[in-house]
Formats: C-alpha cells, structure tokens, sequence
C-alpha cells in the first residue's frame, strides 16, 4: 500500500470569530490531478494556504509524503516540492522575466549556482512559450503571459505537487485552452495537481476526482461525474429552490 | 562583468591612500571621512538597499560600535582587538534585534530603528558609571605625532570600506543579494519561491551593523573622545541613507559615489555657507528625492554597475 | 499625596502632548506621510506666539488662532506643492523629504529666532487642591489643548471635508472613486496636522522653554504616542499622549528626567514588536 503523496486530516482555521476552513480531510495520490470546487468565499484559497504554510492552522494535520508538515512556513514547502500559484498574480514586477523563473528554480529547485538556475529557467521559459519575453521586466508582461510565468516559475521549483489557484480567472476563451494544454503536459511530467477553478469545463475534462468545498467544509468528495450530479454540490452552487426542481424534473423524468 | 568601475574604484582608493604623501593634513581628513562613509554607506546598503527595508539603526550600530570599542580599550584590549571585538558585538547585537523588528515592515520598521538610536543613546547618557554619562567618554590616545595618527586612520578606514566593498560584490553576485532583491521586490513571493525570509533579513541586518561598530570604534579611538548625542547622532542615520539614494541603492558603486559626493559637497558647503549649510543639504535632499529618483548610477547607465 | 502631583502633573503634560501629536498621527494615518517636519512646526507655532506676546502684548491664547491660520497655510502649501509629488511612493522616500524640508526650516528658524530658550510667562496663580498644586496656566493651557482636541474631532465626525478625510484613511482608492478629490483631502490633511502642531505649539510656549533645539524632543514624542495610541485617530492620540504623560511624570519622579524620555521610547520598543498598532487604533498602514 503506497502513502498518499499528501495527506490532510481534519484541517481547521478560523480568523476571530469567522470559520474558514472547517474540518476538512483528504488525501492526494502521485499522478493525480484533483479539481478543488465551490463557491466564492468557500474557503479554497485559505485551504491552500494552509496547506503551503502561509497561515498557521487552527487544528488539525497535513503530512507530505509520510512527514508531518503542519507548522512549516511557506518557503519549507516550497523546497519540499509543494508549489502553488497566485490567484493574482505575484512577480517580481522589476526583476525580468527569467529572473523571476531563475528565483524559482535557485531557491526551491536548489540549483547550485545563479548560472545553473538561469539556464535551468531558460528551459521552463521554453516550455512555457515565454523565451522571448526573457530579458523584459515581468511587470511589462500581459495578464495571460503573467499568468504562464507564474507556471514557469512553479515548475522551476521542482514540485511534487502544484497548487494551481484560479489560473484561469481573467482569461478568453482561446486562453483557457492554451493553459489546458500546459496542465496537461506538466500533469505528463508526472507532477500531481490541485486546480482551484470555477469554470466547470476545466475541471471535469482536467480533473479525474473532484473536491467540493462550501463554507470552509468539504461537503463532497469523488469521481468528476459523481460530484456533479451530487444534490448537495448542486444545492451549494446554485441554491436550494434550483435543486429542489432538479429533484422534481429527474422524478419527472423516471418511468412510473 | 564590466571591468571598468573596478578599475576606477582602484584608482580611488590608491588616490585615497596616497594623500598623505600628496598632500596636506586637512586632504588626509577628508580622504579618511570619504573612507568613513563609504563603508557605513556600503553597510546600510545591504538592508536599504538590497532587501529594501527602511533602516535608520545606522547611528545606533556606530554609536554602539564607538562605545564598545572605547570601553574595550579603556580596560586594556589592544586597539586592533578592541576594533574587531566592538564589531562582533555590533553585529551579534543586531542578529538579535534584528530577529524581533524585521518582522515589522515599512513604516512600522522604521519608527523602530529610530527608536533603536534613541534608547541607545539614552542609555548611554544614563548609564552614567559605566560609560561616563552625558559628560562622555575619553578614549586612550594613541602615541604618535599629528602625521602618524593621521595615517593610520586613514588606512584603517581604507581597510574597513575595502571589507564592505568586497562584502557587497560577494552578497550582489550570489545567492543571497539575489534573495534580497526578490525580498525587496514581494516578501510574500519570496517566501514562496523557497527563500528563507527570516534568515536572509537578518543576514542583511548584521551586515549592516559589522562595518558601522568597526567604523564606530576606529573613530572613537581616532577622535579619543565621544559622547552620546554625537556617537548616536540621528542626523547620521538619516544621511546615510540619503547618500545611498544619491548614489544609487541596492548597487555596488552606489553607496560608493553617492557617499563621496555627498562628503565632497558638504565640505564645500560647510566652508562657504557655513550659517546656511544646514538649508542648503536640505534643499539637495529635495532636489534628489523629486529628480533622482535611482540615484546618480542609474543616471549614468541602463542597469546599476556590474 | 506626591503621588497626587506625579499624577496631576502627568494629566497636564498628557493633554498637551496628545494636542501635539494628534497633527502627527493623522498626516501618518491618511497621508501615510511620516512628517519629520512636526517639530519644527510645533516650535514655529511656539515662536510666533511668543513673539507677539512679548512685542505687541498679545495674550497666547488669543494669538493662538492667528498662528493656527498661518500654520495651516504653510502646511497646505507645502504638500500640495512638494509632498503631494511623492505622497505614493515608499516610506524611505516620503520620509527623506519632509527631512530634507525639516532642514531647511530648522535652519532658517535658528537664523532668524536664535536658539535662545523662551518662554512665555503668564502668572495667572495657581490652583491647590488638598496638597495637590495646579499652577493656572498649565491648567488653561491644558484645557485649551482638550478642547483644540475636541473641536478637531468634532470636525472630523460632522463636517464634509472631515469624513473625506476619514474616508481617505479608511481607503483612498474608494474614496477617489467616490468623488472625493484626494490630493486636495492630502492637502487639507497636512494643513490641520501643522495647525494642531502650530497651535499646541502656542500652548507648550506657556508651559515648557521653546527653543529650537527642542523640535527633535517633541517629534520623538510623537512618534511614542503614535504608536501607544494608535495612528490617525483623534482618540487614539488622546491615549497616547495621556499615557505618555502619565509615564513620563512616573518614570520622572522615580528615575530623574532622562529615564522619563527613555521610558517613552522603551515602551513604543516593546509595543512595536508585540502590538504594532497601539491600544486604540486598528491595522494602519504598513
């Protein structure tokens, strides 16, 4: 029996008297790509932060590849090879564009010299479709493009796992299925994946398990195609009246 | 690597050292204070300039490195020893501060650093039977003539900026320059990226404080007598800083060209509009801060030198 | 009943000190401007008064408008035409300026008073209350500041142009949004903040000597109360200045004068590491 590449048991936090994230528990297998869904406000971001180390949680346990990282600040987990990305973006706007990929792959990739992580940054900009853009300021960059230098950067990181926060929000159509295609050749490259996102589309054609957040607690858990028909997931997004007449029209529907 | 400021920068320290063959004492004071300075420039460099942190401790590190070294001597260290020994407890001094006001950011940190200079300063004024109070502190004099005095400081402070000199292309060109840069840039994606925050800020702080307790000793030792407004004078803390954004900040020349053009101005001020000098430094402040905004380097060339 | 006067002393000097850091505090708070300038301004004001006390027989609690007016002039003027260029950028920059302006003040002042200590003399008698003796022109002095104080907060909370300010502090982006000019709330800002310092400054010439040696003490002061009371508000300087007062008088008359201003500071040491934002105020700026 393999151990979850990473395990969270019962995680809570809460910030003066609001409850962010409530109880939640799940584990993550290498070469997994898990969608993490609900609504605005439900917790998923604080989720990931809790479990990359920005806040201290208020109870409960994450353990990375067997080890109890519960207290570890942000950068420890970076170098274990817990990467994430910005909802909004965070470069570093004047430094340029390899740079910034170059910080990535030195401090968490633990190159062993700046030459080394510039060369090794050279290859993720490729990779990204970036290389061009390498010796501009990121601050210079467009949002699509700052959204893929964020990606570069993660993957100089040498991750086990990438936390992909919204990596879509703000992008068209023809945007979206250019980043596709990018999760999926970084998901080849065996790097297991949590992607937050709201469009449902990316999610199920990504995403072979889905988790569903409402209200800092996890309310389902399972198979894409189970989740979706999930009344609860329906009732969360799309309130209980739409999910009452669901129920009723699928009543409809089945044969007396 | 441009070679070219490495050179020039040579050939002003080799300037610097040859004055007291060249010329007369008063030249020989002034290339000591352009020594002097540099390297407290090149120091705050480090936590101002690379991790960008507003620091105005300089006068409490120089201030404390000047009463560590008096005291040091005044009870029979060797000069020298005293010199390095003000040094280490310079910097173990801020290691230790550091580690609870890094924490703060922007304006909150830079009330605490200032605050660091005055409580320093207080202390040392109160602290009357061990460092002479208010009164201040006479400091062994060195034997030897005006011309030989003269030298040795100023080949000290030569030694002590050729330290942080080296220091600071070291810090620029590795690791850590580089993780201070993304610190200054976004702490919070620093920490991300794999940088360990806390150490590095507080690696950058105690760099800042070695050369100013050296430089602090050596000047106590050279003036023989110091006091606590002067020895913890925040009209030095805030120059300092003011020299650096001259220069340039978070460069390796900066520190060096905004410090000697500042001592060099400042003299000239000082003899000719000796009741107005005070104005006339405020008015090249506000010139700097509205029409140079990177400093004199960045005035000079694309990028900052090397 | 010594510690009677320790504490009466301390509520006198408390309400003067929140008058004269009160200025401070909202420039930090709404501008995010740390005014190295304040000292002198409180000093200016200080002279000024002094000056027509002793030359055209003015009493200082009626010059005290006048100079509030003038101070507040110089305070508009030189934010909208100096401060105002740089009000967004970093700390650093921000503070360098109003130091660099700071001195060409500070030297322009000592050219033209000299650094000779004054102080206004109002023998107005005093009060004794069981053992406790008020001299009466601490005691207007400080109920002059109160109510300095007061009228500023009320303005703040009633008028137009006070909850402009308010709303810039609490967001300037909305605010701006919201139709608010912000550069001319920044200027307004900066005016009443040397206006409370001019003004208080009037004040302290009754009860402390004015010199210009002293602007630095008096900044420092702010600075403690700031961050003891919490930034950008008028209760919050309040506070602070009363503690500051309270704790200053106390370490005074333990520990000789120089340990009161040593107190001061150690405490804002202590409080900036364990609760940056002061015992009133909220997040501030960074």
């Amino acid at each position: 029996m393999s151990v979850p590449l990473l395990q969270v048991d019962n995680l809570s936090k809460s910030f003066g008297g609001i409850q962010a994230v409530r109880d939640v528990s799940f584990t993550l297998e290498e070469g997994e790509i898990v969608g993490l869904i609900g609504p605005n406000g439900a917790g998923k971001t604080t989720l990931i932060n809790l479990v990359t180390g920005v806040f201290p949680a208020s109870s409960g346990k994450v353990t990375y590849r067997g080890e109890d990282v519960t207290g570890q600040r942000p950068f420890q987990a970076a170098r274990r090879g817990l990467a994430r990305t910005f909802q909004i973006v965070q470069p570093f706007p004047a430094m340029t564009v390899l740079e910034n990929v170059a910080a990535g792959a030195l401090f968490a990739g633990a190159a062993a010299s700046r030459a080394e992580a510039e060369s090794a940054a050279l290859a993720h900009l490729e990779f990204a479709g970036l290389a061009a853009q390498a010796r501009r300021p990121a601050a210079s960059l467009t949002l699509p493009s700052r959204k893929r230098l964020e990606l570069a950067k993660s993957l100089a990181m040498k991750p086990k796992v990438l936390l992909l926060d919204e990596v879509n929000a703000g992008l068209n159509s023809s945007e979206i299925d250019h980043a596709l295609a990018l999760i999926r050749s970084i998901a080849a490259r065996g790097i297991t994946i949590i992607i937050v996102e709201h469009l449902m589309k990316v999610v199920l054609s990504l995403s072979q398990r889905i988790l569903v957040l409402h209200h800092g607690e996890l309310i389902s858990a399972g198979r894409s195609e189970d989740v979706v028909k999930d009344p609860r997931v329906i009732e969360a997004y799309l309130g209980s009246k739409f999910a009452e007449r669901q129920k009723k029209l699928a009543r409809a529907r089945t044969p007396a | 690597m441009k070679r070219l400021p490495y050179v020039l920068f040579a050939l002003w320290m080799l300037a610097l050292a040859a004055s007291p063959f060249l010329a007369s004492n008063y030249i020989v004071k002034i290339a000591t204070f352009l020594a002097m300075y540099a390297a407290l420039a090149l120091s705050w460099n480090f936590i101002g300039g690379y991790a960008g942190y507003p620091s105005f401790s300089t006068a409490a590190f120089f201030g404390l490195g000047a009463y560590s070294g008096a005291l040091m001597q005044n009870a029979g260290l060797w000069v020298g020893a005293a010199w390095v020994g003000a040094a280490i407890v310079t910097t173990v001094f801020a290691a230790l501060l550091g580690f609870a006001i890094l924490r703060m950011r922007g304006h909150y940190f830079a009330i605490a650093s200032i605050a660091l200079v005055e409580v320093l300063m207080l202390i040392a004024s109160t602290w009357a039977g061990f460092t002479g109070g208010g009164e201040g502190l006479n400091v062994k004099i060195m034997p030897g003539g005006p011309n030989y005095i003269g030298r040795v400081f100023l080949y000290t402070m030569l030694c002590i900026m050729l330290a942080a000199f080296i220091a600071t292309v070291l810090v620029d060109r590795g690791r850590l320059g580089f993780g201070l840069r993304c610190i200054q840039q976004n702490e919070d994606a620093a920490d991300m990226v794999g940088v360990d925050v806390t150490r590095y800020k507080t690696a950058a702080f105690a760099l800042s404080a070695v050369f100013c307790g050296a430089i602090g000793a050596a000047y106590a030792s050279w003036v023989a007598y110091i006091s606590p407004v002067d020895s913890f004078s925040i009209l030095l803390t805030l120059k300092v800083p003011v020299m650096v954004l001259l220069g340039g900040p978070g460069t390796v020349f900066g520190p060096v060209i905004g410090s000697a053009a500042f001592v060099l101005m400042e003299e000239t001020i000082w003899a000719k509009f000796l009741d107005y000098h005070q104005a006339i430094l405020g008015v090249i402040i506000v010139l700097l801060i509205f029409f140079l905004p990177g400093g004199l380097l960045r005035l000079f060339s694309r990028r900052g030198a090397a | 009943m010594e510690y009677g006067q320790v504490l009466a002393n301390g509520l006198m000097l408390g309400a003067i000190y929140a008058c004269i850091a009160v200025g401070f505090s909202l420039v930090w708070g709404v501008l995010n401007v740390i005014n190295m300038m304040h000292g002198s301004f409180i000093i200016l004001g200080g002279y000024l008064t002094f000056f027509a006390w002793l030359h055209l027989k003015v009493n200082p609690f009626v010059s005290l408008l006048p100079v509030a007016a003038v101070l507040f002039a110089l305070g508009y003027l030189i934010q909208y035409a100096l401060i105002n260029r740089v009000v967004t950028r970093p700390v650093l920059t921000t503070l360098t300026l109003t130091f660099g302006l700071d001195m060409i003040l500070y030297n322009f002042m000592n050219l033209g008073f000299t650094a000779t200590p004054r102080r206004i003399v109002l023998d107005l008698g005093r009060l004794d209350l069981g053992g406790v003796i008020l001299p009466l022109d601490r005691v207007a002095a400080m109920g002059l500041a109160l109510v300095l104080t007061g009228v500023l907060y009320a303005v703040l909370r009633t008028s137009r142009t006070g909850r402009a300010i308010v709303a810039v502090r609490m967001d300037r982006d909305a605010a701006a949004l919201m139709g608010i000019r912000v550069n001319r709330v920044y200027a307004i800002t900066f005016g009443i903040g040397a206006l409370m310092a001019g003004a208080c400054g009037a004040l302290a010439a009754v009860v402390f000597p004015i010199t210009t040696s002293v602007t630095g003490l008096f900044l420092g002061k702010a600075f403690v109360i700031c961050v003891i009371g919490g930034l950008g508000s008028v209760p919050g300087a309040l506070v602070g200045g009363i503690a500051l007062g309270l704790i200053e008088s106390l370490a005074g008359h333990w520990l000789g004068p120089q340990s009161a201003i040593l107190a001061g500071f150690l405490i804002m040491l202590v409080l900036l590491i364990v609760r940056p934002t002061g015992l009133v105020g909220k997040k501030g700026y960074e």
